[in-house]
């Protein structure tokens, strides 16, 4: 335990020069795989990421072959060139045969990457000695970097960061509306073209620390999760970039911790946390938040099916300051006892009811709540059964759940169109109770 | 800029495929300056192809394209496009006014930002369409009729001679369908060219001044009143020229 303590502390004092020069690295090339991923994400090209990544594996080993040494320009460039084949494989495909889109990137996935590593096989029988940096862009291996290595790969991404900054606004548009851009003159191809060629760029840089296998989670998930916090463009760009930068920090230090573990793995739990506590904590789209959204509508569907049994009850005794028990008003919907009690909590404290061991009685204002509800009710069984010809006994289950959705615009254009009317297709009374234009 | 002896869109014998299957064949017409014109045919009859192709969105087979008696590159400014509302992702992260602004992009130089006069007239845009109110809601909060009129905003942004609307009724609530056509005369009063794709046989012949009756190739264009009768609708609408379909197919198999 003490040596973990040890080494965290050398890692985030930045003390070492090597660490500072793989922190700098990991955090460069996530945050420019999670900012070019932001898009890919938006343009629905998620899956063409993996599949670039895994057809870069080829390109490293013939680039290998080729130079006959490990020199990592060479490899970028192998990498880089059989990733942007392996795109136009995906695209010549969908375009002269009738295979969709998604077995295509399969079938180019698997091919390139059973070729890749069919080749690193070959390299590695060969015997030769220097081979031994290849394996690691399989899984990737963080704490490898090199200072040279980071010098190039941090210049990549600092280059591709740029652009995509400067660049902002036209490759906004041709994700957004490609039909319009290029009706309005702007070059979409052109952009498309330098688009793509960065994701290739941005996922070839990253190979050596996360590896070909896992490349695609870096660059989609941040994307992913940033768009769970936020609904502007510039701001969702921004934060995946931060993800994939803490992502990229985080596996440095787990592989400076362990050196002999692959990264990209690490790299891939730590995004995926990420991910989950956004899909989870994020306000409006996160699940909780629309869980206890639908939780308070559910709790208000309750609430005025309560408040319009005690108005009917009313109704029936013509007096509405009765008691009632809590079995007169359940009658045969299906709340729970618990949902049914926090309903009647609340009505209480507001004064809508009042309680009394066991009964309830409506209170002015809950009398008016409850007519109001009723009358929703019975205006809309009276519209389904006048306009859309719908046999009386048909509506009752539609209004049930529509009274309580329906906006006070609505109410006004529906009382409208029926011409303020007496009664429901059941002559039951609509009740005027609060009604607009009612004393 | 047009003068009055060059039509603002001359289509010249165009045949337009799709995936190397002709769906229009031999197009031909000039459209007169000023005119409320309403493209209407049946379903695949290529009346989205047709402005489509006219955009420089689709690659045409044969025949051309002249506005106002050039090649499109050198006067996209005077022609404004509405796409259809479903071509693009409304969950994408934008609000009214970005969409809106999207359309000044085009003159401001790839790497530009807007000035505070695109902003001006993009609100401006925004405002004349009714929905000056919502310009910073997220575009998956409106509802299908703002969202056209946001659509709408945009095209108007672009201040061009002709307008290229793409099916711009469809779906849309009673207070956007009176917000178009308040626009569209609007655009008329103004000597603007609109083209407008419209699927609604009760309306058509009430809001435009010149019909044109399409179903893979040109039926009939010309003023309302001479167009929309009933003979030309039953043979534009009267099912597929069946010599015409097989024949297409027997073309995109064959390349």
């Amino acid at each position: 335990m003490g040596e973990f303590w040890d080494l965290t502390i050398r890692f985030f004092s930045l003390a070492d020069g090597n660490v500072r020069w793989v922190v700098a690295g990991a955090i460069l090339l996530g945050a420019s795989a999670g900012a070019l991923g932001a898009f890919a994400y938006l343009q629905r090209r998620s899956l063409l990421g993996d599949a670039l990544s895994h057809a870069a594996l080829p390109g490293v080993g013939v680039a290998f072959l080729v130079v006959g040494y490990k020199s990592l320009p060479a490899l970028l460039i192998g990498a880089a060139a059989s990733g942007w084949l392996g795109a136009l494989a995906v695209n010549a495909i969908t375009k002269y045969s009738k295979i969709k889109q998604d077995a295509a990137l399969g079938i180019v996935l698997t091919v390139f990457f059973g070729l890749g590593v069919v080749i690193l096989t070959h390299i590695q029988k060969s015997g030769a000695g220097t081979q031994a940096g290849l394996d690691k862009f399989l899984f990737g291996q963080a704490a490898a970097l090199g200072s040279g290595d980071v010098a190039l790969l941090g210049s990549v991404a600092v280059i591709l960061l740029t652009i995509l900054v400067v660049g902002f606004r036209s490759f906004k548009l041709i994700s957004f509306d490609s039909g319009f851009a290029t009706s309005a003159g702007v070059p979409t191809g052109l952009l498309q073209f330098l688009l793509t060629t960065m994701i290739v760029a941005a996922v070839t840089i990253g190979l050596q620390a996360v590896g070909v296998v896992l490349m695609a989670a870096l660059l989609i998930t941040p994307a992913a999760a940033a768009r769970q916090w936020t609904d502007r463009l510039s701001l969702m760009v921004l934060l995946s970039a931060l993800f994939g930068a803490l992502a990229g920090l985080l596996g440095a230090w787990v592989s400076f911790l362990a050196p002999r573990l692959p990264t990209g793995p690490w790299v891939v739990v730590i995004v995926s946390f990420i991910f989950l506590v956004s899909i989870l904590f994020a306000p409006k789209r996160g699940i909780i938040s629309r869980l206890r959204q639908h939780r308070h509508g559910r709790g208000k569907i309750v609430r005025e099916h309560i408040l319009k049994a005690l108005y009917k009850l009313g109704e029936q005794d013509e007096n509405w300051s009765g008691r009632y028990g809590i079995s007169q008003i359940e009658q045969a919907w299906s709340f729970s006892h618990r949902e049914l009690n926090a309903a009647l909590r609340y009505l209480d404290r507001r004064d809508f009811i009042q309680r009394d061991n066991g009964s309830f009685m409506l209170t002015e204002d809950g009398v008016v709540e409850g007519a109001r509800v009723l009358r929703r009710h019975r205006l809309w069984e009276l519209y389904l059964t006048t306009y859309l010809d719908l046999p009386g006994d048909h509506v009752h289950r539609d209004a049930d759940e529509f009274e309580h959705v329906m906006t006070p615009e609505m109410e006004a254009q529906l009382e409208e169109l029926l011409d303020r009317p007496e009664y429901d297709p059941h002559h039951q009374a609509i009740p005027n109770i609060g009604r607009e234009g009612t004393q | 800029m047009g003068t009055a002896a060059v039509a603002p869109i001359e289509v010249h014998d165009l045949t337009v495929a799709y995936r190397k299957k002709p769906v229009l064949w031999d197009i031909d017409f000039d459209l007169p300056e000023g005119a409320l014109i309403g493209l209407v045919g049946p379903n695949g009859a290529g009346k989205s192809t047709l402005i489509k192709a006219i955009m420089g969105l689709l690659p045409v087979l044969s025949g051309y394209v002249r506005i106002y008696g050039q090649p499109l590159e050198k006067q996209r400014e005077l022609v404004g496009y509405v796409p259809q509302r479903e071509t693009v992702d409304w969950d994408f992260p934008v609000d009214a006014l970005d969409v809106v602004t999207m359309g000044r992009y085009g003159r401001m130089g790839l790497f530009a930002r807007p000035s505070k006069r695109d902003k001006e007239i993009a609100m401006a845009c925004l405002d004349k369409v009714g929905m000056a109110d919502y310009a910073t809601r997220q575009i998956s909060q409106l509802s299908g009729g703002q969202q056209q009129r946001v659509f709408l905003a945009r095209a108007l942004t672009q201040d061009a001679s002709i307008y290229l609307m793409d099916e711009p009724f469809a779906g849309v609530d009673a207070a956007t369908e009176a917000a178009i056509i308040t626009l569209l005369k609007d655009l008329k009063s103004k000597q603007k060219t609109v083209v407008v794709v419209h699927h609604d046989l009760n309306t058509a012949e009430e809001y435009f001044d010149y019909i044109m009756l399409l179903n893979m190739r040109l039926v009939k264009f010309g003023p309302t009143a001479e167009v929309f009768t009933p003979e030309n609708l039953r043979i534009t609408y009267g099912g597929k020229l069946q010599l015409l379909s097989q024949a297409a197919e027997k073309i995109a198999r064959q390349g």
